[in-house]
């Protein structure tokens, strides 16, 4: 019993991010024994042959027509069959909702314990995040193989030095319709106007401070001169000022911009779990022992409904007519 | 149609996380508890459902006897009854919460027949351990969709939305079934005082599990490094607006 199995989540030929990343505790976890990644759906031989540089030896495809649209429980099958022949030490999935939905059917089905979003691994113990990672917690995991998760965006998609192409090996994985039965059956596109909010270089935010949803008039000025996305806190959402689309947080949209501004934001650690991936904070606050100034890099302390338009005003000055 | 709900009570953290002297929980004699987020969303979709096709809800907890405070709130909200699994507030692992959820739900189905639907969080605010809603689906064989966003029935049929980049993908799942929710796919009311009164009288039933042995066995709580550093303040009130700008310009965003 060696080795580490990953299921590596891939769209077509392209190889998901916190897969990538979460090769990298694979590997760790391995300690130098095989990294075995499972590949599902359309694209998996393609995606499979980049993973040599990420420290993968062989990859297994799985392939049946019937996995083109996303079933989690076939998913499942399909890790569990492996997981039963090649008996790893361990069986890894991204932290991702599709990574923890299938370890999930995975341990529910061989009544394995599960640990989810970890970060470290050291033998039998792991670290986990709670609290949307402003908490770890230290457990220890009692069943083999280990089933584990990895928290996304803790650590960063290492590649390996003079690696070869991994051996790939598609597989026809034994189907029954229960496992099917839950699947995508349809796809509805939406089209966003506008910089998404996961994808904004800046994000200019608005909490309780800002007062009402007319508030945000300022805070969008500011944005559209910037390009940024305008952001909100839990309790925004709460009060039905800004949609829930809107949320930076622990149960919003985590967030990685150049520049976060949080504008009369108090810093709950349910907000600092959304937007702790920010490269420099901006706190502009009214109260000078804000918690969200142990999160910030730089603040403003005062008045928001003067700070933001005198900011916007700066900025136009500057650029000229 | 019959509705479960399953509910968790955890702290409202504030600013800063704050352990106990053993750290092996968080400090919580100064905090306030609530509903974790996904699950309040759920109460409220489960009241929706049966305002809309007729029914009862039902809300369940594994928690301290403190945690009828959320089962009362749920009550609140629109819910019809509550089932509290008392707890001596030790931490249960994800495996142990499902089987005694389980074992609720059994019951309750020998007692007043079974549920169509039973609604999870995707994941606790605290544990996030995305797994309890998914193992109660399968020691039921069940079909269970995670993550939902939207939420419809019809026809003995939930059909089932998740967002995920570009649009949402949609799940037709045939009743009865497990659904997890998230924060967003509803707005929760906010209770009325008669309804609040109301609740008071609804009623909880109480019984108390016996713990496993833990396989996810917590051992200790760490508070992250980088809590606690402190921002360089730029200045005071409009005036600080120049500096703000180069600030700007020297992370290449202005």
């Amino acid at each position: 019993m060696t080795g580490v199995l990953i299921l590596v989540e891939h769209e077509g030929a392209g190889v998901d991010e916190l897969s990538l990343q979460a090769l990298t505790l694979a590997r760790d976890v391995a300690g130098g024994d095989p990294v075995i990644a499972l590949l599902v759906g359309e694209g998996g031989r393609d995606a499979a042959a980049l993973l040599g540089a990420y420290g993968v030896s062989s990859a297994y495809v799985a392939e049946d027509d019937r996995l083109a649209a996303y079933a989690p429980g076939a998913w499942a099958q399909c890790a569990i069959e492996l997981m039963e022949s090649l008996e790893p030490g361990a069986v890894v999935a991204a932290g991702s909702n599709r990574g923890n939905e299938v370890m999930s059917h995975v341990a529910a089905r061989r009544d394995l314990p599960f640990a989810a979003n970890c970060t470290h691994v050291d033998g039998d113990t792991v670290t986990r995040v709670r609290w949307g990672g402003t908490l770890l917690e230290e457990a220890r995991v009692h069943g083999t193989p280990a089933l584990l998760s990895v928290a996304p965006h803790m650590m960063a998609a290492a590649t390996v030095n003079g690696a070869d192409a991994p051996a790939i090996e598609a597989f026809t994985p034994a189907l029954s319709d229960a496992e099917l039965a839950v699947r995508v059956s349809e796809h509805v596109s939406t089209v966003t106007a506008g910089v998404s909010l996961a994808d904004a270089k800046v994000v200019v935010s608005g909490g309780r401070g800002v007062g009402s949803a007319e508030g945000f008039a300022i805070l969008e000025e500011l944005a559209g001169l910037l390009g940024a996305a305008v952001g909100c806190s839990r309790v925004v959402t709460s009060s039905g000022w800004r949609p829930h689309t809107d949320q930076v947080g622990q149960t919003g949209t985590k967030i990685s911009p150049d520049l976060y501004i949080a504008c009369g934001i108090s810093g709950a650690t349910q907000h600092i779990a959304g937007c702790k991936g920010a490269k420099k904070i901006l706190a502009i606050n009214s109260d000078a022992e804000a918690p969200i100034l142990s999160s910030a890099d730089y603040a403003v302390i005062g008045d928001l409904t003067e700070i933001v338009p005198a900011i916007t005003a700066e900025l136009r000055k500057a650029r000229g007519p | 149609m019959r509705i479960l709900v399953c509910i968790k009570r955890v702290p409202l953290t504030g600013g800063r996380m704050v352990l106990t002297e053993d750290g092996r929980a968080l400090e919580t004699r100064h905090l306030g508890f609530t509903i974790s987020p996904h699950e309040e969303c759920g109460v409220e979709e489960a009241v929706r459902l049966v305002e809309q096709h007729g029914g009862e809800v039902t809300v369940l907890t594994l928690g301290p006897a403190e945690a009828e405070e959320q089962v009362r709130d749920s009550l609140a909200a629109g819910a019809d009854r509550g089932i509290l699994l008392a707890t001596g507030g030790e931490e249960w692992d994800p495996q142990a919460t499902a089987a005694a959820i389980l074992a609720a739900i059994e019951a309750e189905r020998t007692a007043n027949g079974g549920f169509e639907l039973i609604v999870f969080g995707n994941e606790s605010a605290d544990g996030g351990n995305y797994q309890v809603g998914i193992r109660v689906a399968h020691a039921l064989g069940l079909p269970v969709v995670t993550g939902l966003k939207g939420l419809s029935v019809e026809g003995g049929r939930a059909r089932c939305e998740q967002e995920v980049p570009g649009g949402r993908d949609v799940f037709v799942v045939p009743l009865p079934a497990v659904v997890t929710v998230l924060e967003g796919i509803n707005l929760p009311r906010y209770p009325s005082v008669p309804a609040k009164l109301r609740a008071r009288q609804k009623p909880v039933e109480r019984s108390t599990p016996e713990r496993p042995e833990p396989r996810l066995e917590m051992l200790r709580l760490v508070v992250p490094p980088g809590q606690g550093k402190q921002a360089e303040v730029l200045g005071s009130g409009p005036e600080a607006a120049p500096k703000v700008v180069e600030m700007m310009r020297e992370l290449g965003v202005a």
